[in-house]
């Protein structure tokens, strides 16, 4: 063997060893098991959730019809149910269901009512030129107009067919639709939310399975600390891409399927395009801030346990400050709004909020910038710790020593 | 291409006692060169104060009682964690990582990934040292396949014995052909034979001018391979240099053997001299050679009619000297800070 060091492919930069790192982890995590796991885990709750909003609806459309009870003479009962059933299919089930029911003769509607015990949520006595309705106020206001309809439908002895509506959509003028903006943004929220905390979990446990496996140390041997995390950030954030496109893919099939489309959400302020072009490089931020910190926090754990006492205050915190970015999305020209969008954890999900509410690229740029700068700072911080405190023998570390949850309690009253 | 690194198959298990002459490697350039490490950890002082200077293609040995500061003076000189005092200057750079390229390293807590293949276990490693992965692997089965393991390329490390996958790791930090190895405590996890064939490729290497460090605390090791070594005890370095130096620091022993077991001549023995009778009446004596040399014994023996039927001076061996010096800075270090030698 010659010993001459160009035959070895020569120093690494920074960028390079994370790529290295970035591409073992990617691989190894997309054709693991659990990442099939992960990516089938929100499609069956997107499944779930579909299939228990259509029997929602469903339940909700029978639950919600009221039963009105016919207590008219037989001639005029047979007329009034016959009417409800002719209209009742061109109204889409609007109307109530008309119950014909035998009353007594000379028995008060009320009584009627009553002996009914909750079969009914109204009585409909009288006639079909003067119904009476009898019921809770509530609703007899509200099955006025519809028994006024099959009365007069009762009334006509010519059948007469609803002419149909010819729907014609147009977008809102901008500034009449700031409510529906909002929802858009609580939405984008949300979705970002979601998805950072999921993978910034598992940016931790795969730190905690590598420091298992005892390959850490080789990697820090031969890489600087800085890479290995950015490395793994990386990796986890590609990972993440390919599930967003998976899930975006699946959720786009459901709601086109269900014949639902983005045009039900009010359009951002800013565009649909640029709006997910910023949503994807917010939640790169989100991601790459919290997953520093959760790498950070892996570093100190040695055990699963360990990992979820640690990372436990900090997702408390982080659900603190996507609180606190909801909130501001209701109160843009705020203190409040102006401190979210510059503290880093809360940035990326305002400024997708405002996005959604305000035209203007340039914000965002600079947020973007902004929130970088932290990214870099929270790695290299990260490292730092990693390598102060991990990677030490001794009694005062590793096996022989206290536990990384002791230590990192130390480290926080140092 | 042939990564001729000494063959580890043919090795056999009957290592080369002979070790690489002494000296030969100390004109050369320094590999390595460490002025006063200090590492504290939370107030605890893990190496305090540890020079090193290790020549180029010297195969150079750290030896040290459990805890005594091994592992955490290799890290530094990895570049792995930083000295808190000290400098350090590996293949000529201030700071390691500026030459990984040409360092290779196994840990002493070893460590692959699981799901990962043999070959491509090789080639990562490789690639995180600058190699080319398509490289690594070409030259991780050509690595495997000269050390016997070519049969498991393709098995990955969870499907591996522990011994088995060690000498992965072994072929792993050597696959981009590195200037200087360091090995924590390599034999440890070895069976006999493949401890026999490690000392064979460390051997090689440092025949081809690779600088070959390693830590271990089984002095049989270092004695055969090792033509220059360290002692840590207690976080200092109580000894530095050649081997034969460390064995020097030590007095020859003396065994005597006699007829006689008492007399007068027993006045000339040092009185904590060790005794054994045999079953013949024949007794052995065993103690330091004299200050004053051995003649004015032997003189002393002679005229009280001892009845000498042996008598041999033999120079002390690496192990000897080893107990003597990190016992004595084990010692020193206790009188110094009895808590923190404790806590160690």
């Amino acid at each position: 063997m010659t010993t001459t060091p160009d035959r070895s492919g020569g120093r690494l930069t920074a960028l390079s060893a994370a790529l290295v790192v970035a591409r073992r982890d990617f691989s190894a995590v997309l054709f693991s098991r659990s990442f099939l796991a992960f990516l089938i885990g929100p499609l069956f709750m997107l499944a779930v959730s579909a299939l228990a909003s259509s029997v929602g609806q469903q339940v909700e459309q029978n639950a919600g019809r009221p039963r009105l009870g016919v207590a008219m003479a037989p001639a005029d009962t047979a007329a009034m149910t016959a009417a409800a059933r002719r209209i009742d299919g061109e109204l889409d089930r609007l109307l109530p269901e008309l119950v014909p029911l035998r009353a007594q003769p000379g028995e008060a509607p009320a009584a009627t009512l009553a002996g009914q015990r909750g079969a009914v949520d109204a009585v409909l006595s009288g006639t079909p030129e003067h119904p009476v309705l009898t019921g809770s106020a509530g609703m007899v206001e509200a099955q006025q107009v519809p028994v006024r309809l099959i009365a007069a439908a009762a009334l006509d002895t010519r059948p007469r067919a609803m002419p149909k509506v010819t729907l014609a959509p147009v977008a809102v003028p901008s500034g009449t639709n700031k409510i529906a903006r909002m929802r858009t943004a609580q939405l984008g929220q949300t979705v970002l939310f979601l998805l950072t905390m999921l993978l910034a979990g598992m940016v931790l446990s795969n730190l905690v399975e590598e420091k298992a496996n005892k390959i850490i140390e080789i990697l820090a041997a031969a890489i600087p600390m800085d890479a290995v995390f950015l490395g793994k950030l990386f990796a986890m954030l590609a990972v993440s891409f390919v599930g967003i496109a998976v899930w975006g893919l699946a959720a786009g099939g459901v709601l086109l399927g269900g014949g639902h489309s983005l045009a039900e959400l009010a359009a951002p302020a800013v565009g649909w395009p640029a709006f997910l072009a910023l949503g994807v490089a917010y939640f790169a931020m989100a991601y790459l801030l919290l997953g520093a910190v959760f790498l950070t926090i892996g570093s100190m754990a040695s055990t699963v346990r360990e990992v979820q006492t640690l990372s436990m205050p900090v997702t408390m915190l982080q659900l603190l400050v996507f609180f606190f970015a909801t909130a501001a999305v209701g109160a843009p020209d705020s203190w409040m709004a102006r401190t979210a969008q510059i503290v880093p954890f809360s940035s990326p999900f305002t400024m997708l909020a405002r996005a959604a509410m305000e035209p203007g690229l340039a914000p965002h740029l600079l947020a973007l910038a902004w929130q970088a700068l932290w990214v870099t700072l929270f790695v290299r911080f990260g490292a730092q710790l990693f390598r102060r405190r991990v990677l030490k023998s001794g009694p005062a570390g590793g096996a022989q020593g206290r536990s990384g949850a002791r230590r990192w309690l130390r480290l926080g009253r140092a | 291409m042939k990564m001729d690194l000494g063959n580890w198959q043919a090795a056999g298990n009957a290592p080369d006692s002979q070790p690489v002459p002494a000296g030969a490697a100390t004109d050369r350039p320094l590999a390595i060169e460490a002025r006063g490490l200090v590492k504290r950890f939370d107030g605890f002082t893990a190496v305090d104060g540890v020079d090193l200077t290790v020549p180029e293609g010297a195969i150079y040995g750290v030896l040290g009682p459990n805890g005594a500061g091994k592992t955490t003076t290799l890290r530094m000189l990895l570049g792995i964690i930083d000295p808190d005092e000290g400098v350090r200057r590996v293949l000529g750079a201030e700071r390691p990582h500026d030459v990984a390229h040409a360092i290779g390293y196994l840990p002493e807590e070893r460590g692959l990934y699981p799901a990962m293949k043999a070959h491509e276990a090789i080639a990562f490693v490789g690639a995180l040292r600058g190699l080319p992965l398509a490289e690594g692997r070409r030259r991780g089965k050509l690595l495997l396949e000269e050390h016997g393991l070519g049969y498991a390329a393709d098995r990955q490390i969870r499907q591996m014995s522990k011994g088995m996958a060690q000498q992965v790791q072994i072929l792993a930090c050597l696959v981009h052909e590195p200037r200087l190895v360091i090995f924590d405590e390599p034999f440890s996890g070895l069976d006999a034979l493949n401890q026999g064939k490690l000392e064979k490729m460390m051997r090689g290497l440092a025949e081809r001018g690779t600088t070959v460090i390693f830590s271990t605390h089984v002095i049989a090791h270092a004695e055969r391979l090792c033509d220059r070594i360290a002692i840590i005890a207690g976080g200092k370095v109580p000894f530095a240099g050649p081997v034969d130096l460390a064995r020097d620091r030590i007095r020859p022993q003396v065994r005597l053997e006699t007829r006689a077991a008492e007399g007068a001549w027993r006045a000339a023995l040092p009185a904590d001299a060790r005794h054994d009778r045999k079953l013949d009446g024949s007794s052995f004596f065993y103690f330091p050679l004299p200050e004053s040399g051995i003649e004015p014994l032997l003189r002393a023996l002679i005229q009280g009619e001892a009845g000498i039927l042996s008598l041999s001076i033999e120079r002390a061996g690496l192990h000897d000297a080893f107990v003597a010096i990190a016992g004595e800075a084990a010692a020193r270090a206790l009188d110094a800070n009895p808590e923190e030698e404790r806590a160690r």
